[in-house]
């Protein structure tokens, strides 16, 4: 069975070396795919061992993950695994999500609603927000649409289209599942917030704005 | 007529040709272009004739001609800033297309260089 870790990032490289190598154990491949980095993401993540993937240009998460699945799909990847590059998940934590994949599912999500340890309030009302567009735009109600650590299985990865380019991609995903009758799982996971990953957030208009996009998805 | 309603119909007249020559140039649809026709057609009307517009805001119940024009014109203003953002989110779409096998491919070319 064929594991590949993605990791989109843009200008990440405080952090992405450590990300890499602690994530390194537990996959058959790492892809970093640098949106648009103007540090040393590329570099650091060729450097580390991890399989880099560059957008020209910054076109956002959504289009970042979009480009990750793809290429794990040309890995034959039988199960392919998103996190961030900010250091915010535990790599630690993908055996869960393989296991669940292994078990029947086809897209895991890693909640960090189900413990809430350590998350701050306003990090968990953006969540439930979130969350609850979601539910209204696209009839799935899940209690962390947001969260960027996530499993695919192989049936995941050849049907689920990505049309959205930045945050809105976290609630397409979700959206994705239904449209497709993908089985979707949720599973707990423990976040590691620091000033760095808290500063890479979406603040209320970019939330805003995210709504719009969402929006605007569900009419096209 | 009045200064501001003669400079209004040359504007409208400019607009209707311009609309004409983009559409025997081809790079209008046929629909869009007969809509913006009737828009600029009916435009002249309610400036040369601003009392036509009286007509319309007692059919549709509003009490002045004038409002009717701001109701619609605000409607339309409304319909296509909707549809020139719909435009820009296909370009983007189409934009990370383009981005995305750009990286995928040049991603392939380095492999079979290494091997």
């Amino acid at each position: 069975m064929r594991v590949v870790a993605i990791i989109p990032a843009y200008n990440e490289a405080s952090t992405l070396a450590e990300v890499i190598k602690y994530t390194q154990p537990f996959v058959d491949v790492v892809v970093v795919v640098n949106d648009g980095s103007k540090d040393q993401t590329a570099q650091i993540a060729f450097a580390c061992g991890a399989q880099v993937v560059s957008h020209v240009i910054n076109r956002g998460l959504g289009a970042a993950i979009g480009t990750g699945l793809e290429a794990a799909k040309r890995l034959q990847a039988d199960v392919a695994i998103t996190l961030d590059g900010d250091g915010q998940h535990d790599p630690r934590e993908i055996p869960a999500f393989v296991r669940a994949i292994l078990e029947g599912a086809d897209m895991v999500i890693g909640s960090r609603m189900l413990t809430r340890a350590g998350m701050p309030w306003y990090r968990q009302v953006a969540n439930f927000l979130g969350n609850i567009v979601t539910f209204v735009l696209f009839g799935v109600w899940v209690t962390d649409s947001q969260s960027g650590f996530r499993a695919f299985s192989r049936r995941a990865l050849e049907t689920i289209e990505i049309h959205t380019n930045r945050m809105e991609v976290s609630s397409e995903l979700v959206a994705e599942t239904k449209q497709k009758q993908l089985k979707l799982v949720e599973i707990p996971i423990q976040a590691i917030y620091t000033q760095y990953s808290l500063s890479k957030g979406q603040n209320f208009f970019v939330g805003l704005k995210t709504l719009g996009k969402l929006v605007l998805r569900r009419l096209m | 007529m009045t200064f501001l309603q003669g400079f209004l119909l040359l504007f409208f007249l400019f607009a209707l040709v311009r609309t004409i020559k983009q559409f025997r140039k081809h790079q209008m649809p046929v629909y869009w272009a007969l809509l913006w026709v009737m828009v600029w057609l009916i435009a002249g009307v309610v400036v040369l004739l601003p009392q036509t517009t009286d007509i319309a805001a007692r059919l549709v119940g509003v009490g002045r001609g004038v409002d009717v024009v701001i109701y619609l014109a605000l409607v339309l203003l409304f319909y296509l800033v909707f549809r020139l953002y719909a435009r820009q989110e296909t370009i983007e779409r189409e934009i990370t297309k383009l981005v995305r096998n750009i990286a995928l491919d040049r991603k392939e070319d380095d492999a079979d260089k290494t091997v």
